[in-house]
This record gives C-alpha cells, sequence and structure tokens, in this order.
C-alpha cells in the first residue's frame, strides 16, 4: 500500500501542476509534495529493514535492499531540489523568463521525472523499468528545452535522439534477455521479473546473458554517460533550468546505472571470464580519463560539473567491474554520496550563475564578498567533490582504491592521478569564482540556505563517521549481489 | 510444426522489412520517407499476423491489429500532419555519401547475421530465421538516425528502430508481455505526440529543424 503512495503521490502532483503550475503557491505545493514522498520513502526503507524482499502489484513491483537505498536518496534529492526549486523559480519569473505556460510545464514535469524514477525503481518487471527508463528521458527532454532557447531546444533534442536510439539497444538486451529466461520460466509477465531471474540465474543461457548483457550495456551506458555515449550530457545540463541538472545528475544517473547493476547481477552468473566486469572496468575507466582532461577547458561552469559527473559515474561503474562485496560497496557509497554532492553544487553554482547573470566561469566572481556564508558553502562543496575529507566521497573513494591496489594496482595509480588532476581544475575554478570583487551587473537572488546545509552537513556527518545501520545495510546490500550459487 | 508457406512469406515479409530500411537509408525526400514507414509498418502487421497464424498465439493477432492502428493509421496521419503544417512537403535533405552508407549497412547485416546464428539455433519459434533480419533492422535503423541531419528524417529513424524491435520481438519470442508491449507502444504514442508539440513550439528559433552537431558538444 505504501508503494502505491511512492507512485501516486508524485503523479498526480504532475496531474494538479498541468493545469495549476502556474500559480503562486506551486513553487510550495511542489515542495509539500516532495516532502510527503519522501517520508514515504523512509517507511519503505522501514518495510525492507523487516522483511527484506517486499512485493506488490502481483509481483510487478517490489521492495528490496538494492533499490531502497536509492528510493530514499530520490526522496531527499527531490525534496531538497524543490526546495531550491522554490526561490530559483521566483527569481526566472520576476527575470521574466518563464511565463504560466512554462511553470505549469516546469513544475507537472518535475514530478513527472520523479514519477518515472519511483516507477523505474519500483519495478520488478526489467520490462516496465525499461519502459519508465523510457518516460525519464522524455520527461526529462522537455525540462531541457524550457527555456526555448536555439541552445537549450537543441541539447534537448540531441538527448531526445541520442538516448531514445541508445535505450532501443538495451530493448533489444531485454528481448535476448526474456529469450533466455521463457525457456526456463516459461512464457508470460513472469520471465521478466527480476526477483524470479534472480532465482535460476544459473540456468540461463551464457551466450544468450552475454550478447543480453552487451546490448543492456550500451542502452544503459548511454544513459549514465559513459565515453563515449555521453554526447548528450553536458549539453544537457547547461541548458536546462539548474533544478533539472541537479536531479539529471544526482538522480537519473543513477537509476540508469542501477538497472545495468540489475542485469549486471543476472549475467554474472552464467557468463564466465567476469566478462561483465571487464566491459564496466574498460567504459569506466575511459570515462574517468576524457572526463578529468575534458574539465580544464570548460568555461560554463555547469558544463564543467556535468563532465565531473561523467567522471563520477565513470568512477562507480570501475567500482562495479571491480566486482566483489568490498568494492560493490564502495560503488554504491560512491553513487550516494555523488548525488549528494553534486546536487548541492549544482543549487550553489545555480544561485550564482543567477545572481551574475551569466555562466561563463571568469565573469563570475565576488561570491565572498557578497556572502562569506555562501562563498565557503561553494568551496566546501567544492572540496567535498574532489573527494577531500571529511566528506563522504573521500571514504567511498578511498574504500575503491583499497580494492584495486589490491587486484589492479596499475588501474589504481591511473585513478589516484585522473583524481588528483580533478582536484586541481575544480579547486582553480571555484576559487577564482569565489574570489574577487562583486561584479558590476548583478541580480536578485536567493540563497538556498537550507538544501544546501542539510546536503553538506549530511556529507560530512556520513564522512566522518558512517552510522553503522547505513554500513551494515550497504555491506549486506553488496554482499547478496555479489554472492554466487 | 512445420509451416512451409507460412515460413516462405515470413522470409519474403522480413527481405521486404530490410529494404524499407535500405530505402530510408537513402531517400531524400522527406515525404517519402513517411511512406517508406507506412509500408514498414504494413509489413510489420503482417508479419506478426502470419506468425500468429502459423504458431497459434492468439495474442500476436492482437499485435497485429494494434501495430496496424498505430503505424498504419494513427501515426502516419499524425506524421503527415506535420510536414503539412510546417510546410516540409518538397523539403529535400541532402544525403551524403550513399554508397559509404549503403555498404557499412551491409556489413550490418551480415553483423547482425553473426551475432544471430547461436540464437537462431536455440529458439523455437516458426520465424526464428527471422531473428537476423530484426537485429539488422535495428542496427540500419540506428545508422540512419547518425547519417541523418533533419529532426523530421531522424524521428523516422527512431520509429523505424523501434519497428526493428517489435519484428525481433516477435521472430525471437512470440513478441514480449503484454505489459511491456503496452507501456512501450505507450511512450512511441506519448513521444511523438509531445515532439509533434515542440515542432511547432520551436519552428522560429530553430531554423527548418537542422541538425548537424548531433555527435558534438558546444565547446564552452
Amino acid at each position: 500500500m505504501d508503494i502505491f503512495f511512492a507512485l501516486t503521490i508524485p503523479l498526480s502532483s504532475a496531474a494538479l501542476f498541468s493545469v495549476r503550475g502556474h500559480r503562486s503557491w506551486a513553487p510550495a505545493a511542489n515542495a509539500v509534495s516532495a516532502f510527503l514522498l519522501f517520508g514515504v520513502s523512509l517507511v519503505l526503507a522501514a518495510h525492507v529493514a523487516l522483511e527484506h524482499t517486499v512485493r506488490a502489484f502481483s509481483d510487478q513491483l517490489f521492495l528490496d535492499p538494492l533499490n531502497v537505498i536509492f528510493i530514499v536518496l530520490t526522496g531527499l534529492v527531490s525534496l531538497t531540489t524543490a526546495l531550491y526549486s522554490v526561490g530559483y523559480i521566483r527569481i526566472e519569473t520576476a527575470n521574466g523568463r518563464l511565463g504560466p505556460g512554462s511553470l505549469r510545464l516546469y513544475h507537472s514535469l518535475f514530478q513527472m521525472v520523479i514519477f518515472s524514477m519511483m516507477l523505474g525503481l519500483l519495478s520488478n518487471n526489467l520490462g516496465l523499468l525499461w519502459v519508465a527508463l523510457e518516460t525519464a528521458t522524455l520527461s526529462n527532454a522537455f525540462l531541457i528545452s524550457l527555456y526555448r532557447t536555439p541552445k537549450s531546444v537543441e541539447a534537448a533534442w540531441k538527448y531526445f535522439v541520442l538516448l531514445g536510439a541508445g535505450i532501443a539497444q538495451a530493448f533489444f538486451g531485454l528481448i535476448l534477455l526474456y529469450f533466455a529466461a521463457e525457456r526456463e520460466l516459461g512464457p508470460g509477465g513472469n520471465a521478466l521479473l527480476w526477483t524470479e531471474l534472480f532465482r535460476i540465474k544459473s540456468h540461463l543461457d551464457p551466450t544468450v546473458m552475454s550478447l543480453s548483457f552487451l546490448f543492456f550495456f550500451v542502452g544503459f551506458g548511454t544513459k549514465v554517460g559513459l565515453v563515449p555515449l555521453h554526447g548528450w550530457l553536458p549539453d544537457a545540463h547547461a541548458e536546462g533550468p539548474t533544478p533539472a541538472s541537479a536531479i539529471l545528475s544526482g538522480l537519473l544517473l543513477n537509476l540508469a546505472l542501477y538497472a545495468l547493476l540489475r542485469v549486471k547481477v543476472l549475467a554474472d552468473a552464467v557468463v564466465g571470464g567476469n566478462m561483465t566486469g571487464h566491459v564496466l572496468l574498460a567504459f569506466g575507466f575511459l570515462s574517468v580519463v576524457v572526463a578529468v582532461f575534458s574539465l580544464r577547458k570548460r568555461n560554463d561552469v555547469k558544463r564543467l560539473f556535468s563532465y565531473s559527473s561523467i567522471e563520477h559515474m565513470g568512477i562507480a561503474t570501475v567500482g562495479f567491474g571491480v566486482g566483489g562485496e568490498a568494492a560493490t560497496m564502495a560503488a554504491l557509497l560512491h553513487i550516494t554520496f555523488h548525488s549528494l554532492t553534486k546536487s548541492c553544487v549544482f543549487f550553489l553554482v545555480g544561485t550564482a550563475s543567477q545572481y551574475c547573470r551569466t555562466q561563463k566561469i571568469p565573469e563570475i566572481r565576488g561570491l565572498i564578498a557578497r556572502s562569506p556564508f555562501w562563498g565557503w558553502a561553494l568551496v566546501f562543496a567544492g572540496l567535498a567533490l574532489v573527494g577531500m575529507p571529511p566528506f563522504g566521497l573521500f571514504s567511498s573513494e578511498f574504500l575503491l582504491l583499497r580494492e584495486l591496489v589490491r587486484t589492479y594496482p596499475g588501474l589504481a595509480a591511473l585513478l589516484l592521478m585522473s583524481l588528483s588532476v580533478a582536484f586541481g581544475v575544480i579547486l582553480k575554478r571555484i576559487l577564482s569564482m569565489v574570489g574577487g570583487d562583486i561584479p558590476p551587473d548583478t541580480a536578485e537572488t536567493v540563497f538556498p540556505k537550507t538544501p544546501v546545509l542539510l546536503h553538506l552537513a549530511l556529507l560530512a556527518v556520513l564522512g566522518i563517521g558512517i552510522p553503522s545501520l547505513i554500513w551494515i545495510w550497504f555491506q549486506k546490500t553488496a554482499q547478496y549481489l555479489t554472492i554466487l550459487p | 510444426m512445420h509451416h512451409p508457406f507460412e515460413q516462405s512469406l515470413i522470409g519474403l515479409l522480413g527481405g521486404l522489412l530490410l529494404l524499407t530500411v535500405f530505402a530510408m537509408l537513402s531517400i531524400r525526400r522527406i515525404f517519402s520517407m513517411i511512406r517508406i514507414f507506412v509500408l514498414q509498418g504494413l509489413i510489420l502487421s503482417a508479419s506478426t499476423l502470419t506468425v500468429g497464424l502459423a504458431s497459434g498465439e492468439r495474442h500476436l493477432l492482437f499485435e497485429a491489429a494494434f501495430t496496424f492502428v498505430l503505424k498504419v493509421v494513427a501515426l502516419p496521419v499524425l506524421l503527415f500532419h506535420l510536414i503539412r503544417r510546417l510546410r516540409l512537403r518538397g523539403d529535400v535533405e541532402v544525403v551524403l555519401n550513399v554508397p559509404i552508407t549503403m555498404v557499412t549497412g551491409i556489413f550490418l547485416v551480415i553483423f547482425s547475421y553473426a551475432v544471430a546464428s547461436p540464437l537462431v539455433r536455440m529458439a523455437m519459434t516458426v520465424s526464428r530465421g527471422l531473428i537476423g533480419v530484426g537485429l539488422a533492422t535495428i542496427l540500419l535503423s540506428f545508422l540512419v538516425v547518425l547519417t541523418r541531419r533533419k529532426a523530421m528524417t531522424q524521428v523516422m529513424g527512431l520509429l523505424s528502430l523501434e519497428n526493428g524491435l517489435l519484428f525481433s520481438a516477435t521472430n525471437a519470442t512470440y513478441g514480449m508481455p503484454m505489459i511491456v508491449e503496452l507501456g512501450v507502444a505507450l511512450d512511441v504514442l506519448v513521444g511523438t505526440l509531445l515532439f509533434g508539440v515542440f515542432f511547432f513550439q520551436i519552428r522560429d528559433s530553430f531554423e527548418k529543424l537542422d541538425l548537424e552537431r548531433l555527435e558534438r558538444t558546444w565547446e564552452d
């Protein structure tokens, strides 16, 4: 029943906002809806803590320790993004960049994206998961083109076409998976249920499963933004409204990686030679290296951090590629911390670019002079992003490096080198933005105090000492995913 | 399980399907491309019907009818309407390097057959020989999306890609579970409808929907 609420809250809000989203109460209602959803996600976590796996709607939807992590994360980040969005929307409306029609579209699509993410995370049926990913793509494409500038339209179009074509490859993977499963489970809806597939995973045909995994990899890899299929990602982040960038980087990329992980777990049972792991390792590293070396040339602040998203998604992919309990756990932690960090960074730089009326890094300056709290928050968020202690990403990167040194020492050196390049470039850019005098032509802004403080505090607390409840949860989840028959 | 007539009919339809995708790769007039898409819908629904009759899977008959309504009636009406409103009727698109694209296409077909051969040996469907054609249709449509520059023709590539997926699903496993098929159909319909709206709204800011930078990002 609570699962039902996790879907109806965003869906009915989307329906409401499609007609009333331009009213003055809509941003607040958006936040209230996200708050309710966050509450529901905590209740769902409690269910899983008691029962491990919960199924609903004739097994089509389910909860297990893995998807609950992402559900709570989605609930939390949508809540803080909705809070940030209240101020963001007020400024954009005052500047005349958003009319009533755009506001209706924005609020309704915001909830639609959350709905499709929730549906994807909750679905036990891998086909339904695919449909949810496609729905998320469609809704997000419209969010990106919200401002209707030629560049944003082009970005949205590219997003739609590349992801549409990419995700079709994943559907062929789905057909192959069904082809393999049908022989064991018989035709019908059950043959795509993850819980059923997990039960019989060692009986699936190895050839079909390896082909299926490769097609899934191309499809979902496009959506994760792995190099060389990342062409859409920087444009989509830079041209859309900032709350959409925060959701895209913080949550949607995760969902695609989550879907890939589900398939990998099934394929690993029969595909020999750690083929899936090697594919993930190779493309994960390629993404990290290419993203890190693309950081230097970026002048647009949102583009800079979108490349950093490619880098972090690459790191998480490497973690899943290494495999084994410890590395999988490190990757899961990395995804979680990256979501919290990156959405916080986007709140801060989004506000900064509203304040300085530009997204160009050389023209953004004087943030500390404007408000010390704001400037230092950006510095701390930057430190968190490049993996400095005491923030969360330090611990996940440390755990991953430890596993890499044990398994592939050469790659550990490569990763460490990439991380230090990212460290230098990102901090230099952030320091240039916070320092200096206040630029002459500034605009009114609303500083998103609550979401930023909440994220930074959570990251610091989780980085200093992860509560044993959360630690054990991640450990058990990694164990359950990597255990071989 | 011997259906020689149905099997050769499905083989013929599969061959025709491949021809339509090759036509999409080389055709220059946008208007003709939609006609090809209608033809593709007809072929798809006929082959689904034939497989359904030969195998006795009744839900395939329903699906054939559904494909007919969606791909031969609803979507073409929508697309022709769009063409008329956007005044794209006489539009010609410069297609670069047709011979190279064609040769790449032939290699894709050979590759698809190679990939599909282990599947064909395992499959139990009447139309198992055509799994390779399905995969080839998918990859060729992907090529259409990549080589085309106009928004309208890229959409045609995506729709043809979706046809290839349905064709593969029918031939490899007698279709996907109903809930998935319905979800996919819904996404396709909503996607096309929404992008119809999208086309109108962006016409002013975006001359003629011309895209040559699909694979590149802005360098700033």
